[in-house]
């Protein structure tokens, strides 16, 4: 047992986008780790457990080669400002903080900006706009939800305490037995570890959940289905209005939806469908939707880029002003059809996941990137910078599922400067270059610097 | 610091200093406003232009949750009014619900140098601090949503007031707020937990054992007693229904003969009966105010043309959801709000917007005391704020305002008294009712004035006779000292200030609260109130009984 420990309590974790905070986090501060997470669930342990910091590692470097940070960001502001198309990507694995610092970036450089949104939730993004969304906090599910249905996901491996702590074993203010209190249904193509938790299990043909989705619709405002709904769905029509029935008569029922709805066949569609269908319910009871989010800040990174912006992800600046149009400013698309000619990456690794044409041009393109560790993407990378990890190093703001704004209590202190701050060095930066090109230009006037903000 | 400066040659309009439209000097230094400066001070030429204090918003819906989900789901309404940047400011989208950047920019761009947000979920008020934190220019602050907290409702069925009392102070201290705001009382349980249905009436009993009239006096007489600068902003229930007239007085008279704000009044002063077509009872509320000097309100304004309704009135937005038949937010905030979001369009040939219209023009007309009847189009609930140049001919020019009257429903207008309205708001009237009457209510010593120890927010406008154009664009702004347009151009930039207060309490009542906490919120106590780093820039504005 180590000697020299500290106690954090009530720290949050930000592996996915449950970011609980009631972690008790026992750190051993002699070996700079975390030797126990109470409270955490399987990935959570492994987040805080695997954490450690390779102190030797270069905080920064170009072209592979170490260098100090502030020749770093030099560097990465001469690269981005000298750029025709670059754009910003990543962003839902940093700070609120951080995100703010991004696109003021990206704006003064006339760039592209683009989260991780675009490749997981961005088609739920686009049903919002289409449709609208009921939705709620997470706790008011706790509170009061007596049906709740999870469509497409897995939560049980892929947000463990999902359950737990949120939706169905939770006592709350009018569900004070719990689960006894609540009808669970999970609707998904293939058996899952989640399929245990479920009272009722809906297994539609892979590809037909848009079809489900609106004969739910017809059902609940008392249309008639035709006969052959269970072959071209695969789920028979007693069970559909059987489950028609209950979302009606219901006291708060919630749908809860994931990257088996938004990534298969139909995309913003199913979403739509989705959305449209919880909000048709209110007519009968009361009834919200939420996606399940992924990344620890990815709604952070929605909510930053929404507010200065107008638009959550896909946004370019080239004109001077933000204009969105996800298909063409999506990082995706940049990359693949050749537009970016220097990129900045933070906090992902898009040249391990990305398609491969657009992967190719990534790595064809000068790239800035700033990682925890070494990535696929940073081993490339002109500017790389070594930054502290969000959560265990370095406080900040980061945004819950359901838009709930959480303060980060760090662990124990990096030797790496956090993102935040790598990126308003490079903001300033960018800014005096930027200034001095206007007046390059030949603009005149009665001018002072601004501070960034 | 900002350098010293002298506007010379300017007619100063500043109503809280009895000056009406004087030719006069205003000397600044260190962002305030000084008796001289000296000889080398910079000087502004104001010659054949007007000065003002900078516009004070009481009564608008700029940053937070609701907000932002509202900017997220309309890009329809950000790609036909994009907000370039300069070298020295930030780009950004306007439409109804413009993105930040824009929004202290153009607030700026219409000579406001303050506005409050008027009503923020306290689970939101991170949010809210870090988009004011991206809001340039403007001086700012909120209003925390108490009156359906579930736990503060608990204590006062429970008839433990001290605890009420000091729990309130702890939410607004947690918060980092100006004031408490009430959003249709009681009807936040019908609607969440009871199949989205309401409450009708200020008496009405709800299951919980509450009527509506027990919360607002309970918050009422907790926010005199603590002495904030701000009296509790109200928004009735029934807003927008036929009849709902009957409601709001009664509001009003819950409070006796402490403060009240009412807010965005015009929506709540309605005749006729449920379900059929309202009348106007502008004469009816107008009088109850006029006679009664501890209510303040802001008139909520309805302007033709696109709007957002954002409210924390879940039930309205529903309803209204089902005349636009499109898109729809409903959002619920756990043990603490409802709130739904509408894209809307008031249109001058529809009977009901334009009797809204006009009953916000009558208000504003038959106020005797123009100091209490502040201007407001609730933004972007009535519609933009953009729209206050217009709004401001509209009380300036009788001959304007009777052009307009010709293009809309006329069988509204019978149903009113507008058109036997003659009256003409002065200068000193509109720097009234965008001023000092707003920072009177408000409690802020030093804004809405030009006496020497008031903040350095001051507008100068080219003196013109169209009122629109000339309050469209203000030739210079200067915010706590530094002019931020000059010659009508954006020349630096500038972050303002969060204004909140800070009521003292027991540290014991957070015992007390705890408990609630653990059982029924999703997030850990410890992790809920707002800590000190979200301020930035902020001034704390003094409670207490004077």
């Amino acid at each position: 047992m180590a000697e020299n420990t500290k106690i954090i309590e009530n720290a949050t974790c930000t592996f996915c986008g449950c970011v609980c905070d009631d972690m008790i986090l026992t750190v051993d501060l002699d070996e700079k780790k975390i030797i126990k997470s109470k409270n955490a669930c399987v990935l959570g342990r492994a987040w805080f457990a695997e954490h450690t910091i390779d102190e030797d590692a270069p905080a920064a470097m170009i072209d592979g080669k170490e260098v100090s940070v502030e020749e770093a960001i030099e560097e990465a502001a001469q690269t981005l400002t000298k750029a025709k198309f670059p754009i910003t990507y990543g962003l839902s694995d940093t700070t609120c903080e951080a995100q703010r610092q991004a696109v003021a970036i990206t704006d003064r450089i006339k760039g592209n900006i683009d989260t991780t949104t675009s490749v997981c939730h961005g088609p739920s993004g686009l049903a919002f706009q289409g449709v609208g969304e009921s939705t709620s906090t997470l706790g008011e599910v706790k509170n009061r939800a007596d049906l709740v249905i999870y469509w497409g996901g897995n939560p049980a491996e892929s947000h463990p305490r999902h359950f737990g702590r949120y939706a169905v074993t939770p006592k709350g203010m009018f569900t004070p037995r719990g689960k006894k209190d609540r009808t669970v249904v999970l609707v998904d193509v293939r058996k899952t570890k989640s399929s245990p938790v479920a009272d009722i299990l809906i297994r539609p043909k892979p590809g037909k959940d848009f079809e489900v989705l609106w004969a739910l619709r017809a059902l609940v405002k008392g249309k008639k289905l035709s006969d052959d709904i269970e072959e071209r769905t695969g789920v028979p029509l007693e069970v559909l209005q059987d489950l028609s029935d209950r979302m009606k008569n219901c006291r708060f029922g919630v749908l809860f939806f994931g990257m088996g709805l938004t990534m298969t066949r139909g995309r913003h569609f199913n979403s739509g469908a989705l959305l449209a269908l919880a909000t048709d319910l209110n007519e009968f009871t009361h009834f919200v939707a939420k996606p399940v989010r992924g990344h620890g800040n990815v709604t952070g990174a929605d909510n930053v880029v929404s507010w200065q912006t107008g638009y959550p992800f896909g946004v370019n600046f080239s004109r001077g002003y933000p204009r969105f149009n996800p298909g063409e400013f999506t990082t995706v698309d940049t990359l693949a059809n050749g537009h970016a000619d220097a990129a900045m990456i933070i906090a992902s690794d898009p040249a391990s996941n990305f398609p491969k044409k657009a992967i190719q041009h990534l790595k064809s393109i000068p790239v800035v990137v700033l990682d925890t560790k070494m990535t696929e993407t940073s081993k490339d990378a002109h500017v790389a910078f070594r930054t502290s990890t969000y959560g265990i190093n370095t406080s900040g703001t980061v945004y819950r599922m359901d838009d709930v704004p959480i303060t980060l209590r760090p662990a124990f202190e990096s030797p790496f400067p956090d993102d935040e701050s790598i990126l308003k060095g490079i903001n300033k930066r960018v800014n005096e270059l930027m200034l001095a090109k206007h007046y390059a230009s030949g603009a005149s006037g009665e001018v002072k610097v601004a501070a960034p903000i | 610091m900002s350098a010293a400066m002298r506007i010379v040659n300017g007619k100063v309009y500043d109503p809280a200093n009895n000056i009406d439209g004087k030719i006069k000097e205003i000397c600044i230094q260190d962002g305030r406003i000084v008796d001289s400066v000296p000889e080398d001070a910079t000087i502004i030429d104001a010659q054949g232009m007007v000065v003002m204090p900078g516009g004070v918003d009481i009564h608008c819906h700029i940053a937070g949750p609701k907000v932002n989900a509202a900017r997220k789901l309309q890009p329809e309404d950000h790609r036909h009014d994009v907000h370039p940047g300069t070298p020295f400011t930030r780009s950004g989208t306007g439409g109804t619900v413009p993105s930040t950047f824009a929004t202290g920019y153009r607030y700026a761009t219409l000579g406001y140098t303050t506005a409050m947000e008027a009503a923020v979920t306290p689970i939101g008020a991170r949010h809210t601090l870090e988009e004011f934190h991206d809001t340039p220019v403007i001086d700012k602050g909120f209003y925390v949503l108490l009156g359906e907290n579930i736990f503060l409702q608990n204590l006062l069925r429970e008839k433990r007031m001290e605890e009420f009392n000091e729990a309130v102070a702890w939410w607004i201290n947690a918060t980092k707020a100006y004031t408490v705001k009430l959003v249709n009382p009681g009807g936040d349980e019908p609607w969440k937990g009871k199949k989205n249905s309401n409450v009708s009436d200020i008496d009405e009993k709800t299951d919980e054992g509450l009527t509506p009239r027990q919360i607002i006096e309970a918050f009422i007489k907790s926010v005199d007693k603590q002495g904030f600068p701000h009296p509790p902003h109200i928004h009735c229930n029934n807003l927008g229904h036929s009849g709902n007239y009957i409601t709001t007085l009664e509001t009003m008279k819950t409070a006796g003969d402490m403060r009240a704000h009412i807010a965005h009044i015009q929506f709540h002063s309605y005749g006729g009966e449920l379900g059929k077509n309202p009348v106007s009872k502008a004469a009816e509320i107008v009088e109850y105010v006029d006679n009664h000097p501890n209510i303040t309100c802001d008139v909520g304004q309805v302007m033709f043309g696109k709007s957002t309704i954002m409210t924390a009135d879940a039930p309205l937005a529903y309803v209204l959801k089902g005349h636009t038949k499109g898109k729809w937010v409903n959002a619920d905030t756990e043990c603490e709000s409802g709130c739904g979001i509408v894209p809307f369009n008031y249109q001058e040939h529809i009977y009901m917007h334009t009797l809204q219209w006009a009953i916000g023009l009558e208000i504003f007309l038959m106020a005797k005391d123009p100091w209490r009847v502040i201007l407001s189009t609730d933004h972007p609930n009535g519609g933009s704020f953009m729209n206050y140049p217009k709004l401001i001919k509209l009380l300036m020019d009788k001959a304007f305002r009777h052009e307009e009257m010709k293009r809309v429903n006329q069988s509204a207008l019978e149903n009113c008294s507008l058109r036997d309205l003659d009256r003409e708001f002065t200068l000193n009237e509109i720097a009234i009712i965008t001023r000092a009457g707003p920072a009177r209510a408000l409690g802020l010593k030093n804004k809405g004035h030009l006496g020497v120890g008031a903040d350095a927010d001051i507008t100068i406008y080219d003196e013109m006779d169209d009122k629109e154009m000339m309050f469209n664009a203000p030739r210079y702004v200067i915010k706590s000292g530094n002019t931020i347009i000059g010659n009508h151009e954006f020349i630096t930039d500038f972050i303002g200030k969060l204004l909140h207060i800070s009521p003292e309490y027991d540290k014991k009542i957070e015992e007390v609260v705890q408990p609630f906490f653990e059982s029924y919120y999703s997030i850990e106590f410890s992790n809920y109130a707002v800590d000190d780093h979200y301020l930035h820039d902020h001034e704390v504005i003094a409670t207490g009984k004077a």
